[in-house]
């Protein structure tokens, strides 16, 4: 109980405070640009994807979905010491592997195809992370400069390989329908819907979230309670320390960035592995924005995997808010330096963090001077 | 009575610790008052109150008998009270004379006017018989060099109470034979000085008047001059101390350690730093590297614990060849290592007590089954470590390693290593920045761990501890091992020869 109380005092309140930093400073620009819509605008972006109904919602876990696994990507890195920037390229390789195995093993049933595809693009997103993370290990590169290089030589690759492979639809300049391969629904779509008078306007929600949410739970699981999760975190702590407890730092590097770069190729693998209707790579030369993300998913998540499962769907929420913020007279560049200020100043969570523990602290001792006990000082 | 600075019944609190309680100190003018107590006994929380780092929860402080309220160290040194810290707060890419004025800069016009500045400098440092050279960059210069820069920077805001927070743990031992010196000019020229420490042998030399700490409370203060060392080190510590170690004759046994033309090269290849060293550390007693600062001796253990590379030579664990294992290997063969920097290597202070204390053995299947941390035996082996070798700490093995006073913390590593049932135990500085109590408790240890049949390879700075503990020393000089003497044999003065290089005997 008291865990959970320090654990709320610490963490979910510094989050919390940072949101509202950051609507507050949605609020001031939505007053520059309209001050007359300005408040039923912060209503609009605040009640987020309740604005469409049960679809609402479950449009917000379906872009949920690629956050949590880019987020979880980030936040996994970060634990271990590791900027991990790379995940636009990573997420960009997977979803690209996982499409290209999707068009091709037709010859897998159904079931399996998409899980198949999945895990193809599980791989290729670690292949991506690993490459930073051997020049990391191997030559003391700066990770951060690794990433982004590879970030623009998975995005021209992924390009190029799209237009030389039989997975191009030249028309659309986008990837061929893989409606064989999509990602399941589980049945979410019978939850998450609204009707628009007899017709059932179903979300675009799959199983992916369930797949995200279950791997948050199985890193936060890793981090903390397995020797794995031990060695990762002394070397982020301390890689010194790390190095004289004969943890062999190289391998720890090489193996978190190969898992961040898996936990984003997951990411584009259940974004892409879609119906018809759904979404396509398109050949485009933009760094995946569900990949940058990640970094503030991760960061107002603190970096736990759990708390990425909440930033990542509050993102996801804030961002369809922005959305449906169209119904008024806002451009769409406003809305989307609005949204992206709200994102980042809630990345502010750790400052916030900060200030709230010096708050705690000073309660605390003004608490125990009342039973002062003989101890060592710190 | 003539006091220049009066603390009086000043209590502070720390969450779940009294760090002062109703402490009182008095300072006269031109006098050198030590602050004796062990680590954690709130020495430096007392200075941090009358430097403004820290408001007392209660109590008063006057100078010259007018109660005064110092809320910042700015605030401190604009009433004439400095401070040399433990930790130098230098710039060092700044050269001697920039960081002297810094934040006191002189301008005109938006230009430095350094030449008073300059001139200032020199004069003080002629005065005071501290010879610095103002162009000089910190990062080319002692760090005996820099606490005179430190010393200066008091000097030239024309401070009056100079307080030095353990001002000889980080020097050799003829650059505290010249603090002492400036120290008891500074107090000839009617500076008033606070000097915190918890080194009897100082206190004795320089100070007039010692106020002793222990447990957050005042203890007593004492005049020097008519107190013994033993009833001062009584009044720290509570209880009857033995400065010699108590220790039966060594009864050495097999080979344990074997190292062979040892060559460890510098990063810039100028010299090698480890240069063709050769010995024997036996079963079953203590083997001394005495030496200087900077001769070899930190290069010399990371080489042997696989921290750094080596560049030749051979090095065994009994009868195996370690010359290339990996650190894991080495660690897991039987040999520990209590590192010289416990922040640095020693500890990952963003841990647990208890995940610290299975730092180096996580991996056995005591801690892990099938790759899963076993939490329960992990708080179990940790309790019995706290309780075995009382390591002290706000919320037992759940402490968060970093709040815990260095003190404790180098305890938890010094059991950590000794349980780890070693053949060979590593000991690198394992005593520095200690107090008596907490000395003599490590020091037993290593003569019960030399006694139970280990090999013990200890690299020490100090000479007392390398007289009293060791049975063997060797003498490591520019890198190269210039003398091999049993403890019995010799005499401080004949190692400090040694230590300087005026004098070399052929070794193997």
């Amino acid at each position: 109980m008291n865990r959970i109380k320090r654990f709320l005092a610490a963490n979910a309140t510094s989050s919390l405070i940072a949101i509202v930093v950051g609507l507050l400073f949605g609020l001031c620009i939505l007053l520059l640009s309209n001050p007359a819509q300005a408040l039923r605008g912060l209503g609009i972006i605040v009640s987020g994807g309740f604005n469409g109904g049960g679809k609402g919602i479950g449009q917000v876990l379906y872009y949920a979905t690629p956050l949590i696994m880019t987020g979880l990507s980030v936040g996994f890195a970060f634990k271990t010491g590791l900027f991990n920037i790379g995940a636009p390229g990573q997420l960009m390789v997977g979803a690209f592997a996982a499409v290209y195995a999707g068009a091709n093993l037709t010859f897998l049933p159904g079931w399996l195809l998409w899980f198949v595809a999945l895990l193809i693009g599980m791989l290729a997103g670690g292949l991506w992370g690993a490459i930073p993370g051997l020049f990391k290990a191997r030559l003391n590169v700066n990770e951060v400069i690794a990433c982004i290089m590879c970030n623009y030589i998975g995005m021209y690759g992924v390009n190029y390989l799209i237009k030389n492979t039989n997975v191009y639809d030249s028309l659309k300049y986008q990837t061929i329908n893989i409606g064989q391969a999509a990602i399941p629904k589980w049945g979410l779509d019978k939850v998450f819907y609204s009707m628009k008078g007899n017709f059932v306007d179903s979300a675009s929600v799959n199983g992916g979230i369930l797949i995200a949410i279950v791997l948050a739970v199985l890193m936060h699981f890793v981090l903390n309670k397995t020797k794995f999760g031990y060695e990762f975190k002394a070397c982020g702590y301390n890689r010194n320390a790390s190095r004289y407890a004969g943890i062999n730092e190289g391998r720890s590097i090489l193996l978190s960035m190969v898992i961040a770069g898996m936990l984003a190729g997951i990411g584009g693998g259940l974004m892409y592995l879609s119906p018809a209707s759904g979404l396509h790579i398109r050949v485009e030369e933009i760094l995946s924005p569900q990949g940058f993300n990640g970094i503030p998913v991760a960061l107002l998540g603190l970096s736990s995997p759990i708390g990425v499962i909440f930033s990542g769907i509050f993102i996801a929420y804030i961002s369809q808010g922005g959305y449906y913020l169209q119904r008024l007279n806002y451009m769409p560049e406003v809305i989307d330096i609005i949204i992206a200020a709200i994102i980042y100043f809630s990345a502010f969570s750790l400052l916030v963090r900060n200030v709230i523990a010096a708050v705690v602290k000073r309660r605390d001792i003004k608490r125990e001077t009342a039973n002062g006990r003989e101890e060592e000082t710190p | 009575m003539d006091y220049v600075i009066e603390m009086l019944h000043i209590t502070k609190d720390f969450p779940g610790i009294r760090a002062n309680d109703d402490v009182t100190l008095t300072l006269k003018r031109g006098e050198i008052h030590a602050l004796l107590g062990e680590n954690g006994a709130g020495k430096s929380t007392l200075m941090s109150v009358l430097f403004g780092m820290y408001a007392a929860d209660k109590g008063v402080i006057k100078k010259n008998g007018q109660v005064i309220s110092i809320h910042s160290p700015s605030g401190a040194n604009s009433l004439g009270i400095g401070m040399v810290h433990q930790h130098f707060k230098l710039v060092h890419n700044f050269t001697v004379l920039e960081n002297i004025v810094l934040g006191v800069e002189t301008v005109s016009r938006g230009m430095l006017r350094m030449d008073e500045a300059r001139a200032k400098v020199i004069e003080l440092s002629k005065r005071y018989g501290m010879m610095v050279d103002p162009d000089a960059f910190i990062s080319d210069i002692t760090v005996g060099m820099q606490q005179r820069v430190e010393i200066l920077k008091m000097l030239y805001r024309d401070n009056e109470i100079l307080i030095f927070d353990e001002p000889t743990a980080v020097l050799t031992p003829q650059e505290i034979t010249e603090l002492m010196h400036i120290m008891k000019g500074l107090a000839a020229e009617g500076k008033s000085l606070l000097f915190i420490t918890h080194k009897l042998n100082e206190i004795k030399e320089v100070a007039d008047r010692c106020t002793v700490l222990r447990k957050g409370r005042c203890i007593g203060t004492v005049d020097v001059a008519d107190t013994s060392k033993e009833a001062m080190s009584e009044m720290m510590v509570g209880r009857k101390v033995d400065f010699a170690v108590e220790k039966g004759p060594a009864k050495p046994g097999k080979a344990a350690l074997l190292v062979q033309n040892l060559r460890v090269k510098g990063r810039n290849h100028s010299k090698p730093l480890v240069n063709n060293v050769s010995f024997t550390v036996r079963k079953g007693e203590i083997v001394c590297v005495a030496g200087v600062d900077g001769n070899g001796q930190s290069e010399l253990v990371y080489a042997l614990t696989g921290l750094m590379p080596i560049d030749g030579g051979r090095i065994f664990m009994g009868d195996s060849e370690i010359t290339n294992a990996s650190i894991r290997q080495r660690n897991d063969a039987g040999l520990s290592h209590i590192p010289e920097d416990r922040h640095k290597h020693g500890l990952v202070l963003e841990y647990m007590l208890a995940e610290n204390l299975i730092l180096k053995s996580y991996h056995k299947p005591a801690f892990q089954r099938h790759g899963l941390l076993r939490f329960d035996e992990m708080y179990k082996y940790a309790d019995m470590l706290i309780e075995a070798f009382d390591i002290r700490s706000g919320q037992g093995s759940r402490t968060i390693t970093a709040s815990m006073s260095g003190g404790n913390q180098q305890k938890a590593i010094v059991a950590r290593e000794i349980n780890q049932r070693p053949e060979v135990l590593i000991a690198m500085q394992p005593t520095r920045g200690l107090d008596i109590g907490a000395i003599e408790y490590i020091h037993k240890q290593l003569i019960a761990a030399r006694d139970d049949g280990k090999a013990v390879l200890l690299v020490s700075l100090e000479l007392d501890e390398v007289m009293n503990v060791s049975d063997r020393i060797l003498v490591m000089y520019e890198g190269e091992i210039v003398a091999d003497v049993p403890a019995k044999e010799t005499t401080v003065q004949e190692l400090g020869l040694y230590m300087t290089g005026s004098r070399r005997s052929e070794v193997v």
